[in-house]
């Protein structure tokens, strides 16, 4: 690593972060509506967003800088087990395609905020919305708190983060900066600041991505080379574990845990209270299924940024941090200016992700605990008060669990996180489709579901970690190593399928379903798809 | 988009009244099954040769495979339009 401050990079770095921070306070003036005092307004951006923005707010929201640094990292320590993320995002698009669109239907008929209010709407049951709300809050929080994880990373590369006798406070101050702004202009304007912010971030990541994947073969001497320079990386061995680092091509015995690591990670990924918040905002039901066919554009740069860790290996960067691999890579490989750019990139890519997540959070709080459980009479302004209030609170969580505690805690939950996320699936998609669940079956195969998937991440332990050492275990029964999340999931619906022939055997009370069929399929335009909003959120009908 | 004409007490989902597997529905959903079946089948693709432009087989054909699955949603949106427009069109008359 190179001594002291790189001020170039910096000077570049605080070039675009003043700028989205500008456009950041600017976005609460971006298509305003009439009423700005209601949930759909602060928190959905008045369910407004085209093709285009929303294409943006999604990329910007699911590939966040923690993905970036991440995966290439994951690359750079292991070889090919990483590269599992491809199949991951190829898989989710075709998935989201098939419900996706009902629950935008649904949401904008019934003005459903959270995927909370359609559980609770669709099962006639609080208590399995609380449920879903709470592990969506608990899966998201550490979900932020890695997104400054990201930041800090590239501060440390630019020689800003200090060096371990510089005092916390100065060496934290950067962070506390960047997240003080995020906090305020997330306040003020609501979802639009990250959905404009959101242009800022693609551009300088496609350009980035871009020229990394041209310039940097070429000074390494093309991709024969940097994967010849990999394949003997992977090769030696590791005197902590001894095996081979990595390898370029899973072994048969890994397999298993790569498929199954694609697929529990594609069904879990539109569970998230953040991908939900951008795909509620979209205009109209056409506005998400065309999606699904233009979002597959990030997931190629996706591979393509995959590619960096190999290049990682290829020109030596040595980090003991494997998260620095990548900043450090562009250091080392880049002119100053563009390392700047690139670290902006990471930067902003960690903004914007950050904000719609805390947004995400406040309205499950605000919409799923504080008006079903505290004050059901919540005026609309008082909604949108609370949850621009919980959102600070998200975020300042987040700080604390970041500067508190070992960044290892973060990733834990964060891997918890997916785990518990995947069990919201079967309410969730499951009810789009169908109501023959029983609402306690379904409660119950949550619960078996977590408990199992918990369990079983507790008892992975690696060469650095007694506990939660990875997210993979052997699948009982099948006696491969297998995705925990992917196994407790199809527990909970073994669980929930079993509880519902009882449940209905013994005619335990169903629950009023306040949806018709016909909900599923209304688009914009349709009758009563916005003058049939409740009170609540009428007032942004546009 | 024009409002599906149905009687006020049926809900106005033309699939409920139509045959629910057709022809065309069945290639929608080989369209987005087929991603799920190629990138699953890991054992069809872990393997470094044939290599392109330097790049192990096991990269560039999960790579391809992006905008094959593309292609894929793509023609599927497109054939759901259809479909949608069909019934549509079928219940006006």
């Amino acid at each position: 690593m190179k001594d002291g401050v790189n001020g170039v990079a910096l000077a570049v770095f605080i070039f675009f972060f003043l700028a989205v921070t500008v456009m950041g306070f600017l976005a609460s003036r971006w298509r305003r509506a009439e009423n700005e005092h209601s949930l759909d307004e602060w928190g959905l951006g008045g369910r407004s967003f085209g093709t285009w923005v929303t294409w943006f707010l999604l990329g910007g929201d699911l590939y966040t800088a923690y993905t970036f640094v991440a995966v290439p990292a994951a690359i750079y320590a292991a070889g090919a087990a990483g590269f599992f993320a491809v199949p991951y995002t190829i898989l989710v698009y075709p998935l989201i395609f098939t419900f996706l669109p009902r629950l935008w239907s649904v949401s904008h008929r019934h003005g459903y905020v959270t995927t909370s209010d359609f559980v609770r709407g669709r099962w006639g049951s609080k208590g399995l919305s609380l449920a879903v709300a709470l592990t969506g809050i608990l899966a998201t929080m550490p979900y932020i708190a890695l997104q400054l994880v990201g930041i800090q990373a590239v501060l440390d590369v630019m020689g800003v983060g200090g060096g371990e006798n510089t005092n916390w406070f100065i060496k934290d101050l950067p962070l506390l900066i960047a997240f003080g702004v995020l906090a305020a202009y997330t306040y003020s304007s609501g979802l639009r600041a990250p959905a404009l912010i959101a242009f800022v971030k693609d551009t300088l990541i496609y350009i980035v991505i871009a020229v990394a994947i041209i310039y940097i073969p070429i000074k390494l001497g093309g991709f024969d080379d940097i994967f010849a320079k990999a394949s003997d990386a992977y090769a030696q061995i590791n005197p902590a574990t001894d095996k081979p680092r990595g390898a370029l091509v899973p072994a048969e015995a890994s397999q298993w845990t790569y498929a199954t690591l694609a697929l529990g990670s594609a069904l879990a990924l539109f569970m998230y209270p953040h991908s939900i918040t951008a795909t509620l905002s979209s205009r109209s039901r056409e506005v998400i299924r065309r999606n699904t066919t233009i979002l597959p554009l990030y997931s190629l740069m996706l591979g393509l940024l995959a590619l960096l860790g190999f290049m990682a290996i290829a020109a030596g960067v040595k980090v003991t941090n494997g998260q620095l691999a990548i900043p450090q890579l562009f250091e080392n490989m880049f002119p100053d200016w563009f390392a700047g750019v690139a670290f902006a990139a990471i930067g902003i890519g960690a903004l914007v992700p950050a904000a719609i997540m805390s947004i995400a959070a406040a309205n499950l709080f605000t919409r799923n605990i504080y008006k079903d459980f505290i004050k059901p009479d919540a005026t609309p302004a008082q909604e949108t008060r609370v949850s621009k209030l919980v959102s600070l609170l998200v975020k300042v969580g987040a700080l604390v669990f970041v500067l508190t505690m070992d960044k290892t805690v973060a990733i834990n939950f964060q891997l918890l996180g997916g785990i518990w996320i995947l069990q919201t699936f079967p309410a969730l998609v499951g009810g789009l489709f169908t109501r023959w669940f029983h609402r306690w079956a379904l409660l119950a195969g949550w619960a078996v579901g977590m408990v199992y998937g918990t369990a079983a991440a507790y008892g992975v332990a690696s060469p650095t970690q007694k506990h939660f050492g990875g997210s993979s275990a052997e699948i009982p029964g099948i006696g491969e190593i297998g995705y925990i999340g992917l196994t407790a999931f199809v527990l909970n619906l073994v669980v929930t399928v079993v509880l519902t022939f009882v449940l209905k055997a013994v005619k335990a009370p169903e629950g009023i379903d306040e949806t018709k069929p016909g909900d599923y399929t209304a688009d914009a335009g349709d009758a009563g798809v916005s003058v049939e909003l409740p009170p609540a959120t009428a007032g942004s009908a546009h | 988009m024009p409002e599906a004409p149905n009687a006020p007490s049926s809900p106005s989902s033309p699939e409920v009244r139509e045959p629910v597997v057709t022809p065309l529905r069945a290639v929608i959903a080989l369209c987005l099954v087929a991603p799920f079946v190629a990138m699953l089948w890991v054992g069809s693709y872990a393997k470094a040769d044939p290599a392109f432009l330097g790049m192990p087989f096991f990269y560039w054909y999960q790579m391809l495979w992006v905008l094959l699955s593309t292609a894929l949603t793509m023609v599927a949106y497109k054939l759901w339009q259809r479909d949608q427009r069909a019934r549509r069109g079928g219940a006006g008359k």
